[in-house]
């Protein structure tokens, strides 16, 4: 694929996550805005395909789109109060948190007007998987189980708070 | 198809990523025909192996033994009015037949439907996660549909059909990762290659027979996520009118109705390519390669479907309750297991 296509590429799917990250936290409708943040992780999803890392591309789709999306769209179906009614996001500080952030993004701009963007010319990797996968269980074998561990914990977590009290 | 493609890129001096783009947009339209074409034949082919089960003829009007039922029907589809409910969400009610559909069709792309590179649109180098990781997003447009259509048996259908597709996921993924040990890869085609060499190298009796575990979790699972009998609870028609499709109709219902058949035959047909040799033929160099993959691949694929349609015309319905407990404390450990042992053999044996 040439160079401008590839940039194109690119725009459309930055402008698509922009869209649909503005949509998310501007929308009246929580159903509305759960699909967008779906839509969101879609297209990033884009962007690892477009830096080669198919792995991480597939896993995003699976991960975010296919469980973390469903179960945000789970939750609001089953809360009856809030489906299907308009709500603000916004409230009486938001003046305040708003010029907060402008300065944030202001302070941001600053960096990246004076960082340099370092770029690799070393060709990418043919098949990441296979290479991802060996350095998981090899060189970065800790922090992979450490990760397993701290998920485990969460998941413990979870069913302690979830289970029924028994002497209440 | 790239030779038709350099010789119109040379013909007309074009450039030359047009030829990859004209190749790719072959490999989509032949790719949706034979999927349009693989659900009319396999609605006809439902109703006519039901009617042979439950002793009656099926249809038998249109054509040579009911032949042309399921064209027209699908024309009669197109040509229905299309209602949107009034209170109805609109622009979600009408995306979310496409979030069922675009998926059940891209998933189309890394099926090898025989040997080298003409018979499969693309193989990825993440084969298999790509199916894993596409067909996950069709939960999504069943959510939208339900709620879209406010109505409350809707509602009710796609929050069932949600439940079951996420949990019945984690067994089929773990029926996945048996292949894929064992080939050391994740892209169809390799894995195929990892069953060269007559049937009892197929990965349903790899290692050491355990594989028939991954097969019998892999056709459980994969009846759980086509919503066929006896896991059909979202469209249980004595409870929930039809589910999360109750509101729909004309084509769009149509498009709810063939991304299911589609469905059917992608898991079919990944079945086959995981456990049943794929395009191999059951001997060794008996037939073997070329258009002759192609034959035995559809018909494995046809076979599997043959016995879910088997499956769905013999068994009752279960339970809400009984169909989670199957997937979380049943199907999972075993899944598990068989992950775990597949693992020991592959690299200890």
């Amino acid at each position: 694929m040439s160079e401008t296509l590839q940039q194109l590429a690119f725009y459309t799917d930055a402008a698509m996550i922009v869209f649909a990250a503005l949509m998310v936290v501007t929308l009246r409708n929580i159903f509305h805005c759960a699909l967008f943040l779906a839509l969101g992780f879609f297209g990033i999803a884009g962007i690892f395909v477009m830096l080669h890392a198919e792995f991480l591309a597939g896993v995003q789709v699976m991960i975010y789109v296919g469980a973390i999306a469903v179960l945000v769209l789970f939750a609001i179906m089953l809360t009856r109060g809030v489906t299907g009614q308009d709500m603000k996001q916004t409230n009486k500080q938001s003046p305040v948190a708003g010029a907060i952030a402008l300065l944030f993004v202001v302070f941001l701009l600053k960096l990246m007007a004076g960082a340099r963007f370092a770029t690799s010319t070393v060709a990418p990797v043919k098949d990441s998987t296979a290479f991802l996968g060996q350095l998981l269980v090899t060189r970065y074998v800790l922090p992979f189980e450490v990760a397993s561990i701290v998920l485990l914990m969460a998941m413990v977590g979870a069913l302690l708070l979830a289970k029924e009290k028994e002497d209440e | 198809m790239t030779t038709i493609a350099n010789y119109l890129v040379n013909l007309l001096h074009l450039p030359g990523w047009v030829s990859a783009w004209f190749v790719a947009l072959m490999a989509a339209l032949v790719i949706f025909g034979f999927m349009m074409g693989v659900v009319l034949v396999l609605i006809w082919l439902l109703r006519k192996i039901f009617g042979f089960m439950q002793i009656r003829l099926g249809p038998m009007m249109h054509g040579p033994q009911g032949i042309f039922q399921t064209p027209a029907d699908a024309l009669k589809l197109l040509a229905k009015e299309d209602v949107i409910p009034d209170r109805a969400d609109k622009w979600v009610f009408v995306i979310a037949p496409l979030v069922v559909f675009v998926p059940a069709y891209m998933v189309y792309v890394v099926i090898p439907f025989g040997e080298g590179s003409r018979f499969i649109a693309k193989d990825l180098n993440i084969g298999i996660l790509y199916i894993a990781a596409i067909s996950s997003m069709a939960v999504i447009g069943i959510i939208m549909a339900g709620w879209a259509s406010e109505n409350k048996y809707s509602l009710l259908g796609a929050l069932r059909g949600a439940a079951q597709l996420v949990s019945y996921e984690v067994p089929m993924a773990l029926a996945f990762m048996g292949p894929v040990i064992l080939a050391g890869s994740l892209s169809m085609q390799s894995i195929v290659k990892a069953q060269t060499g007559g049937f009892w190298h197929w990965h349903f009796l790899q290692p050491w027979g355990l594989g028939l575990l991954g097969f019998l979790l892999m056709i459980t699972a994969a009846l759980a996520e086509t919503n066929q009998v006896p896991f059909d609870l979202p469209e249980a028609e004595s409870e929930l009118v039809a589910g999360y499709n109750t509101e729909y109709s004309g084509m769009k219902f149509g498009l709810f109705f063939m991304a299911e058949f589609a469905n059917t035959f992608t898991l079919c047909a990944i079945t086959t390519t995981l456990f049943l040799g794929g395009w191999h033929s059951p001997f060794p160099h008996f037939l073997d390669g070329g258009w002759w993959s192609l034959l035995w691949f559809l018909g494995k694929s046809g076979f599997l479907v043959f016995v879910f349609m088997w499956i769905r015309a013999t068994y009752p319905r279960v339970r809400v309750d009984q169909l989670m407990e199957f997937a979380w404390k049943g199907l999972i450990p075993v899944g598990l297991f068989y992950l775990i042992a597949v693992a020991f053999f592959a690299v200890v044996v």
